[in-house]
């Protein structure tokens, strides 16, 4: 995905940490203390029980794709020069969904079921979570994003609060 | 039909709807006056017997108070206001509310108007990139995602496990412009085939062009009367005997299934409030943003069983003649769309088919209507159950 003029996250304060662990290379999403449910996008509260004891855990950035489309008409200017290119809908093995693009092969053969791994994509001064069939080769061009940084030790890294 | 109690159901009274398309000269508020005073005059009504008033929203000329905007300019003062915002549920979700105030004693006559010139107030580049905002600011409109993008990711799904192809959803828009090239106000009225569909260019897989609803200058009212109105008013209408609402996300990313959404719960809210079955439904007006939208909404609200509206719809289970007929007028496929105003012409769609005045899209002995709204991606439902009265 070439980067000029494309949207920028508007980032939220709760949002933050995530967003600055990206820029690690690690994506991370939240827990809640209380319940137990894991939840993305970032929120100030459980959205399943409303408690507000959540914490930050870093994913292994490995998933399925639950859905998947190929935009052909952009939405917009910049992304006029990428079309057509894959969104679709990740569910991350550690029990969260997120949309994404799929990058680094044919748009066309990304199906339902298929394993992909996270990598980030540099768009202005955001990392911006992408993903890419999960056996597609390493060292994928700077363009399209930069590998993540490998997973050390247990996922859970950081036990602040969300806020 | 087992006689019913309407004496506490509010009546809608009238209807108004201007033609679809392209309407040049039109404004947001020329686009709520022309079906204001259409629909008074249907229900025999003067503007200062309105003593409330439900809008929506304007993309073209977006205001923060809405139905103060549009009852000042139609020269209304009343005693109730509200401007709702739930994408193309709006409109159901509007009548509703409206019914409420009526049936609680707060209003006698509530104007429900609608309206936007979206192809004239806004170029077809800008009605996408704003509709587009509809995803989440920080995880979604950064990659590139249009509302035809959504939708395929629920129509990629849905495919996968119920065996949707997409011949059944061109069948869908075959059927929809069938019903559109019966009525003068439409906006597409050359009638399409199926391989037309299957041929035209490709916005987002699975959807194609021509599954893909308008962009239209358009606007829509209805009057919402208290049960008792008929005393007023030019005729006894068409009474609510149900309605239900669901609502499970705003953001697709955030939708708990892609293969059954809050319309599941809005019609069985609706119909179980009306003491009907789907079987006992003969018209049906229900929202088609785009093909795959109306075919999951059927299957979802128990029209049909999972899996098995594709075919029937191929089989002609939709046209005039067939086991339901839907979206007669054309549906926002082929009569036109333009924001809330679209999801309130199947409200209208169906008061006319109650009435009897649908000439050749007519229903033989329509007496029972169902009518449904959805806003977002299958985000926020309304359903409504109206009987002649």
């Amino acid at each position: 995905m070439s980067e000029r003029g494309k949207p920028l996250p508007r980032i939220s304060a709760e949002a933050r940490p995530y967003w600055n662990a990206c820029r690690e290379g690690e994506l991370r999403y939240q827990a809640c203390r209380g319940c137990g449910r894991v939840q993305f996008y970032p929120r100030a509260l459980c959205a399943g029980c409303g408690g507000t004891d959540l914490e930050w855990r870093r994913s292994a950035g490995s998933g399925v794709v639950h859905a998947v489309t190929v935009v052909y008409r952009a939405p917009s200017e910049p992304f006029r020069a990428d079309v057509p290119y894959a969104v679709a809908l990740v569910d991350l093995d550690e029990g969260f969904r997120m949309m994404a693009n799929v990058v680094g092969g044919d748009p066309e053969r990304v199906a339902i079921g298929d394993r992909v791994r996270v990598l980030f994509e540099t768009r202005g001064d955001v990392a911006l979570p992408q993903f890419t069939p999960r056996d597609a080769p390493r060292g994928v061009p700077p363009s399209l994003g930069r590998e993540p940084a490998p997973v050390r030790g247990q996922a859970r890294v950081d036990r602040g609060q969300a806020q | 039909m087992t006689a019913r109690d309407l004496s506490r159901r509010a009546r809608l009274t009238g209807v108004g709807c201007t033609r679809f398309g392209e309407l040049p000269g039109s404004s947001p508020m020329s686009l709520h006056a022309d079906p204001a005073r259409e629909a008074l005059a249907d229900a025999g009504l003067r503007t200062r017997d309105v003593d409330g008033i439900v809008c929506a929203y304007s993309l073209v000329e977006p205001h923060l108070m809405q139905s103060s905007v549009v009852a000042e300019y139609l020269g209304i003062r009343p005693a109730m206001s509200a401007a709702l915002q739930l994408g193309g549920a709006t409109g159901c979700a509007g009548v509703m509310h409206a019914a409420m105030l009526v049936e609680a004693g707060r209003c006698r006559h509530v104007l429900v108007v609608m309206g936007d010139n979206r192809v004239t107030g806004m170029s077809r580049d800008g009605a996408v990139a704003a509709l587009a905002q509809v995803g989440h600011p920080q995880f979604e409109v950064p990659y590139g995602p249009t509302i035809p993008a959504f939708y395929a990711l629920v129509a990629s799904r849905y495919m996968h496990e119920h065996g949707v192809t997409s011949e059944h959803l061109a069948h869908v828009a075959v059927t929809m412009r069938d019903h559109a090239v019966r009525h003068p106000g439409a906006q597409m009225r050359k009638p399409i085939t199926v391989a037309d569909v299957l041929a035209s260019r490709m916005i987002a897989r699975p959807l194609h062009l021509l599954d893909c609803c308008l962009v239209s200058d358009g606007g829509v009212a209805v009057v919402v009367s208290a049960p008792d109105a008929a005393r007023d008013t030019a005729r006894p209408g068409v009474a609510l005997i149900g309605a239900g609402q669901g609502h499970t996300h705003e953001h697709l990313s955030q939708a708990p299934s892609l293969t059954d959404f809050g319309c599941h719960d809005a019609a069985a809210r609706a119909l179980g409030e009306a003491g009907v079955r789907p079987a006992d439904i003969r018209v049906a007006e229900i929202y088609d943003s785009f093909t795959i939208t109306l075919l999951i909404e059927l299957e979802s609200m128990g029209f049909f069983a999972r899996g098995e509206a594709g075919p029937a719809i191929a089989a002609g289970a939709l046209a005039l003649g067939g086991r339901l007929p839907t979206n007669t007028h054309g549906g926002l496929l082929s009569f036109g769309h333009s924001g809330a105003a679209g999801g309130l012409t199947h409200v209208v769609e169906g008061v006319r088919q109650l009435r009897g005045e649908a000439g050749p899209r007519q229903v033989p002995g329509a007496e029972i209507a169902f009518v449904h709204g959805d806003g977002g991606i299958l985000s926020a439902h309304c359903s409504l159950v109206l009987v002649r009265a």
